[in-house]
């Protein structure tokens, strides 16, 4: 077997470093501020980290498929575990003080075991959609994927902690797709969270609902689908004002300033703002590296986790945000490609689930920051800082390489 | 799941192509942002980390005649701070308050300043204590948000000597920030509350400098920027035509006891060397907010220490006005100065049914109008009042200017009460058509009555007596010198009558007031007045040397009894200015 062995997928390796030194060098920026602050040595224990993920890395390479797709239903139902007493004893930090994300013993916070959840669920999404040889083709074939996504989203979205939760959501649907899932059963699996997010105007949400019941009349799903899609359709319609009473203040101010950021300039609204400046101030070129004042002036919150990037935009620039975005989009190329080039269905749902939860943070992150999307607290891959996260992105990385280096070799002239 | 190369490839096609539009969709944002915006938000950025911090300028030096300093700047310190919130601002003071006691009154005031312009550092202090200074730099670390800066401070080496010419300084109020007649001013400024500070506010003030300084996020100041920091600037000095020894010399006479203004006046130019008022306050209490014990204490005193007795008080003149009374009938050609009434004074005047007293119950006989100047005979000028008319009479103390104002350059100068032309509307507005007789031609006549004039009107008007005829604008500092003819006598009468003023001090109502080697004029006064029966005002008004004028001077003593106390205090100034300046005048020392 081993002789069979292509080598090793080295530009997505070379890649992923280069992207981990980049977000080393920003945290190592984030610190440097006129008025120091814890954060001025962070990017040492970044530096840590990188080290302790790159080593699991790189041992997750020189494992073997057969061997992920044994141990993972163990992993899955221990991060099950895990999040569950997370619930009881998990601890916050930072701005999110009043969350329970974090694993602490004896008063050492270990992690977050949210972070290596997701590849937990990623596994075992793969090996359920794996299991059958003809794609989910109705609802009720999407119930055991739905619920092994959903288990842990109820767990994490209990913590509670939004933005992970969001990743999950784009976990599930990406690999769907990947799975052959078509796409009127994406549209009606969806439905009931879109139902959810219109519900807030009677009239789009009317609109939604008549489009739904045309691709159910399209579509002829099985019977009790179809009354299931119409029930569960109207009732996130007529409870999303309820809902959105049990939404906790903070989620419901995020929301709301999402839509107005000036409407509350100097609370919520004052991140995204705070947020545009730095990284409107940057220009072309940048104010150069370590020399943002808004960061060194400490106007950006969160400058070393969830708005990291706003210093890259702000010190180096529209330059320095092409050239991250640009080794992200190469970063994402390679990992479809290894996704294309898997030898069994499970690698293949493997790579390109670990590739939709980097997209999905790096979209929202990204976006977030420049005002496209509402401030959700999640972080961004290579750059953020936060041990598990950089962890998991390497043992992501072990993993694509793993299966990459399993893959099919340059001959079958795959191009993408 | 469907695991055909082809269908794999298809999808990941799709894949590679939503993931690309959504990052070219994030690109596009950056550039919105970074490249179309870029100039908005740069500005944005300066305006979050810089902040002007203003300099406070020194106001301007005032000066006396002779150089000396009448107000100056001492070092001063101002704490303030950048605040974000009332509630920022609460809390530092509660924080400051562990360490030194802070009345709610500070408080109050920092909250107001903060709330009046918050993109400026609030002042917290206007004028702190060394001790607080030197406190609050030690803990520097614990407030690193204060902004300590130096702050010229007002002071007035005389203080309460001074206090009714300089007036005093205090932070601009709220009505002063609206007012139009001061713009440009910012809360936690100085300004001119009264006296020369006021009336020449727009020459004293300095004008404020700024520095830019960094600031993060919290507003705490990181560094100076090196970017067009401008020094504030004070005005050049101002120099006035007050005699500070003089000034000394007249507040010294006053003391503590009596009530009362005086002006001093030189009679030509219409300089003012000396403008009293007693009662004083120290303006330097006033300097970084008046202690409100102290401001309580000057409210509540009967003697009213603030209300300006030489410009604002104003009294019934008495007999000081005689003078009107025979000017009047003098230019209308009815009396001459040897000319007798037809009663003689036997202690008063028979009017209808009504008696009116001369002040001396033993009589003054018949007397030339020289002689019922130098004695001040009632019972004389009530005929000559009723000779005149009172629709003359009033007419004739009109021209003299006993309803205006003598333009003096300091603020807020009382106008002197006096009946209008025609005079039969004027009384009849006043008591009814039916509630008045002729009756108020005699109490006219001797300066009672609708009469009540200041104490720098009355200056004035001695100014035409002492020179020809023409009055002196009273001029505190020097402007072009302005004067006014209030009459026209002929001069062999115009001499009678100062002749007539000598003789008031050398043998008449004043004579116990002669000075050796000054010969000295004038006309003593002793008003009834509405609040009391039996305490009269005090008056006198003159000027020396008789032969050649060099000073006015008016005293007027609140509730002071008989006017020649006021003649005892009015030569002993007129002594002190005389003697003292004798040496320096190489024309005099030949006589």
């Amino acid at each position: 077997m081993r002789a069979s062995r292509l080598p090793a997928d080295w530009p997505l390796a070379l890649v992923a470093a280069v992207l981990t030194m980049f977000g080393v060098a920003m945290v190592y920026s984030a610190g440097q501020t006129d008025v120091p602050t814890f954060v001025v040595g962070l990017w040492r224990t970044q530096l840590m980290w990188v080290v302790v993920g790159v080593l699991f890395g790189y041992g997750v390479s020189r494992l073997s498929v057969r061997l992920i797709d044994a141990v993972t239903i163990p992993v899955y139902v221990l991060s099950l575990v895990v999040l569950a007493v997370l619930l009881v004893i998990g601890q916050g930090a930072g701005t999110a003080a009043s969350t329970k994300s974090w694993l602490a013993i004896g008063g050492v916070r270990l992690g977050q075991p949210s972070e290596l959840a997701k590849i937990a669920v990623v596994v075992m999404l793969a090996r359920v959609l794996s299991a059958t040889r003809a794609a989910p083709s109705s609802l009720r074939h999407l119930v055991p994927s739905a619920l092994v996504v959903g288990v842990p989203w109820l767990l994490i979205m209990a913590q509670p902690d939004l933005g992970t939760g969001i990743v999950f959501i784009g976990i599930y649907f990406a690999m769907l797709f990947w799975a052959g899932v078509s796409w009127p059963l994406l549209l009606m699996a969806a439905s009931p969270a879109l139902s959810l997010v219109l519900a807030f105007s009677t009239g789009i949400w009317g609109g939604w609902f008549l489009l739904l019941l045309a691709v159910i009349a399209w579509v002829r799903p099985s019977r009790w689908d179809g009354v299931g899609l119409v029930v569960a359709n109207l009732a996130m319609g007529v409870l999303a004002p309820l809902l959105w009473g049990r939404l906790d203040p903070y989620q419901q101010r995020r929301i709301l300033v999402f839509l107005d950021p000036s409407a509350d300039p100097r609370a919520s609204g004052y991140h995204v703002i705070q947020s545009q400046v730095a990284i409107g101030s940057g220009g072309f070129f940048g104010k150069g590296f370590t020399l943002g004042s808004q960061k060194r002036l400490a106007f950006l919150p969160e400058q070393e986790t969830d708005f990291i990037f706003p210093v890259v935009a702000e010190e180096l620039g529209f330059l320095g945000v092409l050239v991250a975005l640009g080794l992200f989009t190469f970063l994402l190329h390679r990992t479809v490609r290894v996704a294309a080039r898997a030898t069994s269905p499970f690698a293949s749902l493997v790579a390109f689930g670990l590739t939709a939860a980097w997209f999905t943070h790096i979209v929202v992150n990204i976006g977030m920051t420049v005002g496209l999307l509402p401030v959700t607290g999640i972080p961004l891959p290579f750059f953020s800082y936060g041990g598990s996260f950089m962890l998991m992105s390497w043992l992501s990385v072990g993993l694509l390489v793993l299966i990459s280096s399993e893959g099919r070799g340059r001959a079958d002239g795959l191009v993408i | 799941m469907n695991f055909h190369p082809n269908e794999v490839q298809r999808r990941a096609r799709i894949a590679t192509t939503i993931a690309r539009v959504i990052l070219l969709v994030l690109v596009l944002a950056f550039f919105r942002t970074q490249l179309v915006q870029h100039d908005r938000y740069a500005l944005a950025a300066e305006d979050n980390r810089l902040r002007q911090i203003p300099l406070p300028a020194a106001r301007a030096i005032i000066y006396d005649r002779h150089g000396e300093i009448i107000a100056e700047n001492v070092p001063g310190y101002s704490i303030s701070v950048l605040a974000r919130s009332e509630r920022a601002i609460r809390a530092l003071m509660e924080r400051i308050a562990g360490l030194v006691p802070i009345t709610p009154e500070q408080v109050g005031s920092a909250i107001r300043r903060y709330r009046t312009d918050p993109s400026r550092p609030t002042v917290l202090f206007t004028d702190a204590p060394p001790a607080l200074v030197a406190m609050l730099e030690e803990r520097r670390v614990e407030f690193p948000e204060l902004i300590i800066q130096s702050a010229p401070k007002r002071f007035y080496p005389d203080g309460p000597v001074v206090s009714a010419l300089v007036g005093y300084t205090g932070e601009v109020n709220d009505r002063e920030l609206t007012d139009t007649n001061f713009v440009g001013y910012k809360p936690g400024q100085l300004i001119g509350k009264d006296g020369i500070e006021r009336q020449y506010e727009g020459q004293l003030r300095g004008r404020e400098g700024t520095r830019f300084m960094e600031v993060d996020a919290r507003g705490r100041i990181v560094r100076p920027v090196a970017r067009t920091d401008q020094e504030p600037e004070s005005p050049e000095p101002l120099r006035t035509n007050i005699d500070l020894d003089l000034q000394r010399f007249v507040a010294s006479i006053f003391g503590d006891s009596l009530i009362g203004g005086v002006v001093v006046m030189e009679p030509q130019s219409g300089a003012v060397l000396a403008l009293h008022s007693a009662p004083t306050f120290d303006p330097n209490r006033f300097t970084g907010g008046i202690p409100k014990s102290y401001w309580d204490g000057l409210q509540a005193d009967p003697r009213r220490p603030l209300y300006n007795k030489a410009i604002k008080g104003t009294y019934p003149p008495g007999s000081i006005w005689k003078l009107a009374t025979a000017i009047i009938a003098m230019e209308e050609g009815l009396v001459d100065i040897d000319d007798r009434m037809p009663v003689a004074c036997r202690g008063g005047y028979q009017f209808g049914t009504r008696f009116f007293g001369c002040w001396d119950p033993k009589g003054h006989g018949n007397p030339t109008l020289a002689q019922a100047i130098e004695h001040s005979c009632d019972t004389y000028f009530y005929q000559l009042g009723l000779k005149i008319g009172l629709q003359r009479l009033i007419a004739g103390g009109l021209a003299l200017g006993s309803r205006t104002r003598t333009g003096i350059d300091l603020p807020a100068e009382s106008r002197p009460l006096f009946p209008t032309d025609p005079a039969k509307a004027y009384y009849d507005k006043r008591f009814g058509p039916q509630g008045w007789t002729n009756a108020v031609t005699l109490n006219l006549s001797i300066g009672q009555g609708e009469n009540s004039q200041t104490v720098v009107s009355m200056a004035r008007f001695y100014t035409a007596l002492a020179t020809d005829g023409m009055a002196a604008r009273p001029e505190v500092v020097q402007r072009t010198p302005e004067r006014e003819r209030l009459f026209t006598l002929a001069p062999r009468q115009m001499q009678a009558l100062q002749g007539a003023l000598t003789s008031v001090v050398g043998s008449g109502t004043a004579a116990a007031s002669r000075l050796q080697g000054i010969t000295v004029a004038g006309k003593t006064g002793t008003a009834q007045n509405a609040q009391s029966q039996d305490q009269y005002h005090a008056w006198f008004v003159g000027y020396a040397p008789a032969e050649a004028p060099r000073l006015v001077v008016a005293v007027m003593l609140e509730f002071g009894g008989h006017g020649s106390r006021a003649a005892r205090i009015a030569t002993r100034i007129m002594e002190h200015y005389l003697k003292g300046t004798v040496v320096a005048m190489p024309e005099m020392a030949g006589e």
